[in-house]
């Protein structure tokens, strides 16, 4: 046992020795412990340095709110995790921590001399400092920054482990397992209401659980004993789920709340096995009881960030949970009765203490106690200064003047190895914050308290601003009876003996004699900002709590501000003269605790991020070499090379087949919706922008959907199956959302319209045969039909066998040759592809990707939703006015169409572009100007799709320019890196324009 | 994260919806007689109140209906829903 460790207490094994690193060097704890506790019993107090002056700073809490011991655990592993806080870490086998704020090491540290040049930075500084030259930002003042800033290290591999997500709903959740979250959730349990209580540490009990004074009693029990024969008692209930290491993240509106439960990061790395290392609990509760308790106030005086310098009840609990005592020459530096506590557990155990107490007496029983068993107090004094480079060695103290304005008299050094500071506590009120609750301001004690407002959640104990264990009980008692409508309950009469504090003195900021610009009296020790930041910051004209902690980073590190918001907002209203509660707090923001990217992603990562769809005959596109591409969700084949062929040559080889010959494409992404009803025609005339009434049964016509704005958002080919019965298609990536909106029509506008819509997308499945030879393979295929013309002319539909199974054949073409779709159910896809390519064999049918596809079209210049439009097209403006209906009264986005934006004669219009060099191929969103010489040059158009067509044996593109319509022939100039390329507006159908391949 | 209490299918997580914007605003029934500052109002003026609101929601994930709800913006307390076509509840 190490000398430090002083103590036997039941929750740490002192039989079970744990070994563990911490930078570099071995030491031993035991199980129980935490990083933190390990680290003190081996008497280890520096842990890290300051965020900007690099100044050593120690362990200073054992909780959540701890600013300085935060530390990169198992560095060189996969499983390294940076700013992870001591006090959090449970000890185990092997662990190994190093601090994150240094370099080259906690003991020699050369940023170090940012102290000594901490004049040059002030609060704002990096508003101030790193501002010019513009160029040294990027280059200088960021990296250094982050260097010096110490954040720690992200790992650079993929995060091995498995994390978890859990949706539960219960009637009462309960956040803290302290003395009043023990008590609630006895009593919702018992009243029969499915219960889940969460607790952060991994035992409940909260810091009641360790108390052994005589002063505070339950039923004439100590009240850690009481509290423990309840927790025994409570496990037994069957209506509750108690989750321990499990801490509340998020608290959202109508009771949905987000808890991170540590099932492994307890555990030694060889002991994780591989299973799930977190996981996140998403939690919809009928109503919800916030137990958080408080947080204790550090004291705002110089040099108050030493090691050595803790919180008052952390000390006590260090002692009397973990058997730690952080130092053998104590002194309590307090303003209230509950670091008395402190001094008595200390004192009993035969270590010296001494007490400085800014109040001038306080006459209540744990004082009597204290004073009883020989315990020196210096009324009415506060500390000035303290000493000691790597750890506190002693204190100067001197007397308050009557108004605690000032310090008078005379310096009196103290020695000491540990200083413990209690500024009262403060609720932790967070959570309530986050469900948007209120708070108010209560005087008597400074403390921001819950205004409760919601039906649904209460909050009890010392995060209602309860700290007396007599209200305590009863308050949590009498509210939880209340909220769950409960007549009694087994805590309504039971007897509790506990000191009452009658006497309070608040001083934000201790006066010295030493002028305030020389102090360095700490407010946020993790961000290093002092009292003298936030007063610069007032007279630079901040008055906004919200701007001050802004400008001066108080309250802004991975802590946010859990020790230092009070202490800022303090020293803001006294400096400006103002009452605190009229300032408000600043916002509390989830996570209350930092959350793992991994707990927030769970199981969506690697092969399920995302939904994949592939079609039915995805095999065989594998089997056949394709490379594939992302569109939308879906994989769809993009080229099939052939041996090593790349991506231009085999789109050469794939356009020229399917001209010359055939080719054949997988169209089965392309969104299909089933419409029907005695409306059907009605609705297809209001939703596309051409005439619909008179197509005939078995015809087919493309149509232009547009957003009420008149903005092209989709377009496509809709068949004509019956009387009132048509299958429309969408382009892949828009499926989705026209159904949607055609949906929102139908229910919302039209609700009189007999309209039926169905999504058959993943119904059918679609094979597009196209080339001069594309006939003579459908003959083949289906030997019994008349292809001819006549028969099954362009723009046509007709039902069709294959071997006794049903499918629709459609002649309709993107590519301007001849073409069919053949669409069939979707489980047969695949044996009518290869069916197809059966057929095909004779006319070497060549399959091709959506690369050809684009390529194709853009010879005939059919425009891509999406790649030639941006949401700013009209159909005037893509040049087709051909498919507006001058006749219909009204469709979807008709009237946009003339108003006076969209009439401008130079709005961006779709055009052709041809290179004056026929082998240069534009890159697709090239800017396009006119004129180089006039300055500033003015961007007229970009290129929105350009290929090397090897049907036309030259480089074509389209584009959009403004006022390109009536610029046919004109010269512009599409500007690149290096050149100027020279190009020719033209039409923007290159192939064809006669349509005579069509009905070839 | 709302709970939302559809119409047609009852309690819901706020996951399965989408919100559409304002509700009441009905498509002008003779567009081509609108002035283009008329049209505008309809296109592209919205409210964004403060307080309490009228706003469209889907059951996108769920059974795909419209209905509109009342919804203080201040608070996200859901005051009422009710289906398309229906009055809203006088407050
Ligand atoms: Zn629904």
């Amino acid at each position: 046992m190490t000398k430090y460790r002083v103590n036997k207490t039941k929750h740490v094994d002192q039989t079970k020795t744990v070994s563990f690193d911490f930078d570099g060097k071995s030491y031993h704890g035991f199980e129980g412990d935490t990083l933190a506790s390990a680290l003190l019993s081996n008497g280890v107090h520096l842990v890290g340095r300051s965020f900007k002056y690099h100044r050593p700073r120690g362990i200073m809490s054992c909780g959540s709110e701890e600013p300085n011991a935060i530390c990169q655990i198992n560095e060189d592993t996969d499983l390294t995790e940076p700013n992870v806080r001591a006090t959090e870490i449970e000890l185990y086998e092997g662990l190994k921590a190093s601090s994150q704020n240094c370099w080259p090491s906690v003991n020699f540290d050369i940023g170090g001399i940012n102290n000594f040049i901490s004049p040059f930075i002030p609060a704002g500084f990096y508003y101030k400092t790193f501002m010019w030259p513009k160029s040294f930002w990027k280059k200088i003042y960021e990296p250094l920054i982050r260097w010096s800033a110490g954040l720690g290290k992200s790992p650079t591999k993929p995060d091995p482990e498995l994390y978890d997500h859990k949706h539960v709903h219960c009637d009462v959740l309960i956040i803290g397992g302290g003395i009043s979250g023990i008590i609630a959730s006895k009593i919702a349990a018992k009243n029969n209401f499915k219960t889940i209580l969460i607790e952060d540490k991994n035992i409940l009990g909260g810091s009641t659980i360790f108390q052994k004074n005589e002063n505070y009693k339950i039923n004439d029990k100590y009240s850690g004993e009481w509290l423990n024969e309840e927790i025994a008692e409570l496990k037994k209930l069957d209506k509750l789920i108690i989750k321990t290491r499990t801490s509340l993240a998020a608290y959202h509106s109508y009771n949905y709340l987000l808890a991170k439960e540590n099932i492994s990061d307890h555990l030694p790395l060889d002991k994780r096995n591989g299973g799930i290392r977190q996981r996140l609990w998403k939690i919809r509760a009928d109503k919800v009881i916030v137990a958080t308790g408080a947080i204790e106030r550090p004291l705002i005086f110089n040099n108050n960030d030493r090691p050595g310098i803790m919180l008052s009840n952390s000390v006590k609990k260090y002692l009397d949970f973990y058997g730690v005592s952080c130092g053998f020459n104590n002194v309590i530096f307090t303003n209230n009765d509950s670091a008395y506590e402190t001094a008595v557990s200390l004192k009993e155990k035969g270590i010296s203490v001494e007490i400085i107490d800014i109040r001038k007496k306080s006459n209540s029983e744990i004082v009597k106690n204290a004073e009883q068993l020989g315990v020196k107090i210096y009324w009415n004094s506060t500390v000035v200064n303290t000493f000691g480079l790597r750890k506190i060695n002693s204190i100067e103290i001197m007397n308050l003047s009557e108004d605690g304005s000032n310090v008078v008299g005379d310096k009196n050094r103290i020695n000491c190895d540990c200083l413990a500071l209690s500024g009262g506590w403060t609720p932790m009120v967070h959570m309530h914050t986050q469900s948007g609750g209120k708070l108010d301001f209560r005087e008597i004690d400074q403390t921001f308290i819950p205004n409760e407002i919601n039906k649904n959640h209460i909050n009890v104990g010392s995060c209602n601003g309860d700290f007396e264990l007599e209200e305590i009980i009863n308050n949590t008692n009498k509210k939880v009876k209340n909220f769950l409508k409960v007549s009694e309950t087994e805590f309504d009469n039971i007897s509790i003996l506990n000191s009452k504090e009658l006497d309070k003195r608040n001083l934000w900021l201790l006066p010295n004699y030493i002028s305030e610009g020389k102090c360095k009296s700490f407010i946020d020790f993790q961000n290093d900002s002092t009292a003298k930041d936030i007063k610069l910051a007032l007279r630079e004209g901040f008055k906004s709590i919200e701007h001050v902690k802004r400008y001066t980073t108080t309250g802004m590190a991975t802590d946010q501000g859990k020790l230092s918001n009070m202490h800022a907002l303090g020293i803001i209203a006294d400096t400006a003269g103002v009452k605190m509660g009229t300032l408000g707090t600043t916002t509390f923001r989830p996570p209350f605790t930092p959350l793992t990217f991994g707990s927030i992603v769970g199981r969506s990562v690697g092969k399920f991020f995302d939904i994949i769809r592939k079609t039915s005959i995805h095999e065989w596109h594998i089997q056949n070499n394709a490379k594939f591409e992302n569109v939308g969700q879906w994989k769809r084949p993009w080229y099939y090379p052939i041996n090593d062929e790349g991506l231009h040559d085999a789109v050469q080889r794939e356009s020229k087949a399917a001209r010359d010959s055939a080719g054949i494409l997988d169209a089965s992404t392309l969104g299909k919706i089933d419409i029907q009803g005695t409306d059907a025609s009605e609705f297809l005339n209001r939703v596309y922008t051409n005439a619909w009434s008179k197509l005939e049964i078995g015809k087919c016509r493309y149509g232009l959907m547009l957003n009420e704005d008149g903005m092209v958002y989709d377009d496509g080919v809709t068949t004509r199956l019956g009387e009132n019965h048509y299958l429309m298609t969408t382009t892949t990536g828009g499926a989705a959302n026209v159904l949607s909106k055609l949906e929102d029509y139908l229910q919302t506008e039209w609700p009189e319209l007999d309209v039926y819509l169905t999504s058959v997308t993943d119904h059918y499945s679609t094979a597009s045969i196209c080339g001069p030879n594309s006939k003579k393979i459908l003959t083949k295929i289906f030997p019994d039909k008349d292809f001819s013309d006549d028969a099954f002319p362009h723009m046509s539909y007709q039902n069709g066998k294959i071997d006794e199974i049903n499918c629709r054949i459609m002649r309709i073409s993107f590519t301007g040759e001849l073409s069919y779709e053949i669409n069939i159910e979707s489980k047969y896809g695949k044996s009518l592809w290869e069916k197809c390519i059966e057929a095909g064999k004779d006319f070497k049918i060549t399959p091709y990707g959506t690369e050809t596809m684009h390529l194709l079209r853009a010879e005939k210049g059919f425009i891509i939703v999406g790649q030639d439009t941006d949401g700013t097209m009209t159909p005037i403006d893509l040049q087709m006015d051909w498919i507006v209906s001058k006749k219909k009264y009204d469709f979807i986005g008709k009237r946009s169409l003339y108003r006076s934006d969209t009439i401008r004669e130079d709005r961006k219009q779709l055009v052709g572009l041809l290179t004056d060099d026929p082998n240069e191929v534009l890159e697709e969103g090239a800017q396009i100007v006119s004129d180089m010489k006039k300055k500033p040059i003015e961007m007229i158009g970009h290129v929105t799709s350009s290929y090397f067509s090897p049907n036309l044996n030259k480089s074509i593109a389209l584009a959009v320019v403004k006022s390109g319509k009536k610029m046919s022939g004109q010269k512009l100039i599409v500007p690149m890196e290096n050149k100027n390329i020279n190009v020719t507006v033209s039409d923007s159908v290159f192939l064809d324009k006669e349509n005579k391949r069509i009905n070839a | 994260m709302f709970l939302i209490n559809c119409p047609y299918c009852g309690e819901r997580d706020q996951s399965e919806f989408s919100c559409g914007g304002e509700a009441h605003i009905v498509r002008p029934k003779q567009p081509t007689e609108l002035s283009d500052d008329q049209w505008a109002e309809y296109l592209f003026m919205r409210k964004n109140i403060k307080g309490v609101q009228f706003e469209r929601w889907n059951h996108a994930h769920g059974c795909r209906k419209w209905f509109n709800m009342v919804r203080d913006t201040s608070n996200d307390k859901i005051h009422a829903v009710y289906k398309m076509g229906e009055k809203p509840p006088v407050e």
